[in-house]
Order: C-alpha cells, then structure tokens, then sequence
C-alpha cells in the first residue's frame, strides 16, 4: 500500500531523514519507535505533505502513485490521514461543520456526490457512538478547550469518518491516561481492516500494549536502525534506545 | 478655492436657502460651529488623531455642497441594500433629501422621523434644545462641520417604557447625480427610560461618481434604556465615509454599537461613549475585512466616569492586498469610576505584504479599584492550523477562508437581529471570496 523508498527530507536546509525505506501493506499495523529528534514526526509530516519540509532524495508512493507533487489535501483525498500530537484550535467552527467540510470536500474531489444531511447526520451518530463520544461535544468548537483526551478521541472520530487506507498516528498516546488511552486505541482497533493499514508513531511502548503491530521500526537519527516484530517494542521499553546507536 | 474656503463661504448661502428656524438654539448652534471649523480646519497627519488617516486626497475633489439635480431612485434600485426579509421602519435619504415614497415612518408609538421636521416643529423644539450638538462637540472639526450644516437626518425619539419592535432602517443613498458629491447627514436618537430600539445604518453610492460623506450621530439613552446599533460599511471605491458618533449613557442602560466595514475608500469611524451614570454597560464590536487600497480608521473612546460600570470592546481585522487598517481604542477610567470593568480585545490579520494595521490600544486609569484589560494582536493565518486542515481534505484556499471566517465569527455572533446576522454572514464570505457549505 505505502512504499516509502530511500527518503530524505530537509527543513531550512537541516537534514532530518537521511535515507528511510518502509513497505507497508493492506491490513498491517505498523510501528515507528525512537528517542526526541530521531525524526520520527518529521516522516509522519512528509508522508502527509507538509510544506516546510523539502524531499531532496527518494519518493513516497500510495498504492503505486509517486505522491511528491501532491497537496497535503490531495494526499488526504487519496486516503492518508494524519492523527496529530497537537491537534489545532479553530473557534468559531464546530466538530460537525468541520467534519462536514472535510467528508464533502474529498467527495467532490473523487468525483462523488455530497453526502446528504440526513445520511451525515447517521454516520456522525454511528462513529461518535462508537468512541464513546457525547453528542454536546460534537457541537463545540473544534478542539478548543478540549482536554488533551478529547482531542485525540476526536482525531479518531475524524479518522472513523474519513475512513482512510493509511492512518498515521503520530504521538496519540501522549497526554492520554490509561483510560482514554483505551478508547482511542479500542476505536482504532474497530476501524482496521484487511483493506486499511495504520503506521504507528511513538515514543512509548505503551500504546503498543492495546494496538498491536505487526512490525517495529527503531529510528534514529533520520534513519531505521533496526525492524522486527512486536517483541521489539518489548526490547526497547527494557533496554532505552541507547544499545542500538 | 479650497474646500474649507468654499465650505465656510457656502454657509451664507445655506442660510438664505430657505426651511431653516433661524431664531432657533439650533441655528445659534450652527453659526458657532461654523466659527469653530473655519478656526480649526480639516485635520491634518499632524494631528495625533489623524496620524495615520490621511484627507488630503479626498478635499482636492471640488464637492457639491447642495445637489441641484434630483435623480429619480425605484425602489427596485435600492432593493438590495435594505434587509428586507424583516419588517422594518425605514429612513431613506437620496443624495442628502429625504424620499417619503421610499421610507416607512411611524409617530404612533414613537417618533421615527426626520431631523429636518424635528428642527422647525415647535413639538419637538425641547428635544432638539435638551439633546442637539449636546455631546458632538468634542474637539472635532468634521463633526464641527457637520454641526454648521445640519438640515437632515433620522430623528429618533422613542418615549419612555417603549418596545420599537421592529429595527430602523437608516440608509443614504448617492446617485451620483452630481460629479463629486458632499453629504452630511445628522442623525438624534433619543430613548427614554426602560425603552429598546434596534438600529441599523448604512450608507451606499449607486453610482461610480464621488461620494464624500462627513455623519454625525447623537444618540441618548436614559435609564434602564438598550440601544443596539448596526453600521454596514460595504461602499464603492468612490465613496468615503467620517462617521462620528457619541453616545450619553444614563444609570443601568445598555448601548451596542457594531461596526462591518468591508469597503469604501476611506473610512473614518469616530466612536464616543459617554457613561452618565452607574451600573452602564458600554459594548463595543468591529470587523472590517479589506482589500485593494481600501482604508478604514476605527477610533474609539469609553469614558467612564462613574463607578459600577462596565465596557466590553471587540474589534478584528483582516487586511488583504494593499489595504490599511487603524485601530485607535481609547478607554478612560476616571478617579471617581471605582469598580470599573473595561475590556477592550482587537486582534488583525496581515493577508498579505503589503497590507497594513496601525494598533494603538490607549488605557487612561485614575481609579484604583478596577479591572481592565486590553490585548492586541497582529499576526498572519496560521500555517500550522492550514495544514491541520488541508490533512483532512479542505483545499487550501478553503482552508484560509474558513479560518478567517471563524477569526471573524465571534463579532458576527453579537449580532442580535437574525435576518441581519445572516446577510453579514454572506457578505463575508463573498468578501473571502468563499461559500460555505454551512452558517456559522
């Protein structure tokens, strides 16, 4: 599903990856382990598109499709969706509008109708219910004043809706406590397919506890230093990362 | 001849032209204010006041002071303007007259009428001796002007225990049946104790001559009384706009004013509230979202002098292309106004280069027992935020838009009239050239 070859990517001429190769298929879970500054959110950026960050070597590829020369929105109409460590404020436009916005505008871009209110309205309903979110909330304005577990539940009732190939989680376990740590990684769990796959970012093995990887990947200063399987994580929360510099 | 020379020699003329009192205070009034604006002149750059707001462009033009020709306006051409999913009285003026056929007035239970009237009716003769020019004289040689050449305007006189349940509309339309066009239209609004009234005003060159407009209102609230007022600033290019009005609050009475400024030339808002009183509540609300090389000048002042009272100040700017922006908020707390609450916020957005904002928060306090604050931003979008959105599918040029609609959206939601929160709702967002799936 994603192939990223050989990826190396700058910001203010700083070199940040230098040289990553992942291939992750349909239906598997992924994981990306690392210290501080390894460049572990830098390569769930690139991946998504953001535009500070030049690519000066290799390529990002969806489903066959080199993604370089796309928007960060093209990439979400094609199915990538970024959780983010720090989701943004906007006051003044509630959960339901923004979400509304975002389903509607990647249906027209792939060339399908808006989907009708009443239908929004059920699928709002379905997803919310199933993060064990509150209706109220759904009105409030998107992420403000929102504790730092109501903001990750809501990445993942964006992502329930948006229903992606690739998700990337980047940090959602930080700021959560055991609880809403449960939902979030529960909610995730509902939504992973044999047709979907999830690239796991953190820094803890924690998270790892509830969303299960199929694959680890230690990164370290811009680069994979060791890949294995769940039993890695293990490894790394006993040891520190300092054994594999 | 300049324009002051022409403005000072024309009052001759203004005086013989017929249908004015002049035995009247108010034409004592006049003759003094004549005096004091030869004296004074239009301001300059110099004056610390009009620092960043510059008229030397707009008094080169040679104005008409009084419009010979008369155009005739169908209601089908002025449709548009009104809000007219809401029923209203309406007030409207064509080139500085008065068209009866256009408007909707009303003496049943208050007077909502015309100045012209209320200055030479000996019924109103006391209203106009107790209020006029009682407030407007601050040090303001505009306002000065316009007090020498009243003749016209909405009157407003709402008694006491009174209810206007529908908004007034007040609307100034140019026709452009004269080149270059001077209007100065004076508007007095007096509301007696426990009444309401919703006020809208708008002025609006239909034409692509020049249109100058130099308004002065005065309004007056007693006791317990709640004023909201609505100015929609949405001209052409060729019309600029000195608005100055000053508001006499009494004891628990609540004044509203709400300024949408989203085209023009120039304009100059000059805002005054005046607290008379204890337990007053003074709010304050601007948006102007601007392009081009237009220019909008809010300067504001609360004055509060009793203790017990309250002021709540929002103003936010979005500033595109070449267009600038100044934000003057003046707030006085004088030594007998203990237990004050003043909050003044204004928060501006730089679209692009080369626009820009001059923010001059001014806090005067000689009280010791108050609570005021004052913040004041200037930033760009955040990119941070654009690209939270764009990760989930909204385009980019959507994105902005509907993040500056949200920056925009707290002043939109003081709106209290329905139908007129609706249409500032559209007017955005054709001013961010967006249209959005949903109403904020």
């Amino acid at each position: 599903m994603l192939q990223v070859k050989n990826l190396h990517a700058s910001i203010n001429d700083k070199d940040i990856l230098k040289g990553i190769n992942l291939d992750i298929k349909a239906g598997e879970v992924h994981a990306i382990m690392g210290p501080n500054g390894s460049g572990k959110s830098t390569l769930s950026a690139v991946i998504a598109g953001k535009e500070e960050y030049e690519v000066t070597e290799g390529s990002v590829i969806l489903n066959g499709e080199d993604l370089d020369e796309l928007a960060p929105e093209e990439r979400a109409h094609k199915g990538i969706f970024l959780s983010f460590q720090y989701p943004v404020e906007i006051p003044g436009v509630t959960v339901t509008n923004f979400i509304k916005t975002a389903i509607n505008e990647t249906r027209k871009a792939t060339g399908q109708e808006e989907l009708p209110a009443k239908d929004m309205l059920k699928l709002i309903r379905e997803k919310a219910d199933l993060l064990e979110i509150d209706r109220k909330f759904l009105s409030r304005s998107l992420n403000e004043g929102f504790s730092g577990g109501e903001k990750k539940r809501n990445e993942i009732f964006q992502m329930a809706m948006l229903e992606p190939k690739l998700a990337i989680l980047d940090e959602t376990d930080s700021g959560l406590d055991i609880d809403a740590l449960k939902v979030v990684a529960n909610g995730v769990n509902k939504l992973k397919s044999d047709d979907n796959a999830v690239l796991v970012i953190t820094h803890y093995q924690r998270l790892l506890d509830y969303i299960i990887p199929d694959f680890v990947h230690v990164l370290y200063n811009g680069k994979i230093v060791k890949s294995g399987g769940k039993e890695l994580a293990l490894e790394l929360e006993e040891k520190g990362y300092d054994w594999l510099k | 001849m300049d324009l002051k020379e022409k403005l000072v020699s024309s009052f001759l003329a203004f005086e013989n032209k017929g249908g004015l009192d002049l035995d009247s205070k108010a034409h004592s009034i006049r003759r003094q204010a004549i005096q004091n604006f030869e004296q004074k002149g239009f301001p300059s750059k110099k004056d610390e006041e009009w620092k960043y707001t510059s008229l030397r462009p707009l008094l080169k033009h040679d104005f008409s002071l009084f419009p010979s020709n008369e155009k005739a306006v169908e209601f089908k051409n002025i449709k548009q303007y009104l809000i007219n999913d809401i029923e209203s009285y309406t007030l409207i003026f064509i080139d500085g007259v008065f068209s009866s056929f256009l408007s909707s007035t009303t003496h049943d239970d208050c007077d909502v009428c015309v100045l012209s009237s209320a200055l030479t009716r000996p019924k109103y003769k006391m209203i106009v001796d107790n209020y006029f020019n009682t407030i407007a004289k601050n040090n303001n040689s505009l306002a000065e002007l316009n007090t020498a050449f009243t003749s016209e305007g909405a009157f407003i006189n709402i008694p006491k225990n009174t209810i206007v349940e529908k908004p007034i509309q007040i609307v100034h339309f140019s026709t452009g049946s004269e080149k270059e066009i001077l209007l100065q239209p004076r508007n007095l609004v007096v509301v007696g104790e426990n009444s309401h009234v919703q006020i809208i005003e708008r002025h609006q060159n239909l034409s692509k001559n020049t249109t100058f407009t130099n308004s002065v209102t005065e309004i007056f609230l007693h006791k317990r009384a709640i004023v909201d007022f609505y100015k929609i600033q949405n001209d052409t290019v060729n019309s600029s706009l000195i608005d100055s009005t000053f508001i006499s609050q009494k004891t628990q009475s609540v004044a509203s004013v709400n300024t949408f400024s989203f085209g023009g030339n120039i304009t100059r808002n000059n805002l005054e509230f005046y607290q008379e009183g204890e337990h007053i509540n003074s709010n304050l609300n601007g948006i102007s979202i601007l392009n081009g090389k237009k220019h909008v000048d809010n300067h504001t002042l609360v004055n509060h002098k009793h203790p017990n009272c309250e002021s709540h100040e929002l103003y936010k700017g979005i500033y595109a292309e070449k267009s600038t922006g100044v934000f003057n908020g003046k707030v006085k707390v004088q030594q007998a106004a203990q237990k004050t609450n003043a909050f003044q916020q204004n928060n501006n957005i730089l679209i692009n280069d080369g626009a820009t904002i001059n923010a001059k928060p001014q806090l005067e306090i000689f009280a010791d027992d108050v609570k005021c604050s004052h913040g004041c931003t200037i930033g760009q979008l955040d990119e941070s935020a654009l690209f939270y959105m764009q990760s989930r599918g909204i385009p980019k040029e959507e994105a902005k838009a509907l993040l500056l609609f949200a920056f925009a959206n707290d002043v939109v939601e003081k709106i209290k009239i329905p139908q007129l929160k609706s249409r500032i709702t559209k007017l955005i967002a054709k001013n961010l050239g967006v249209n959005l799936g949903f109403e904020l």
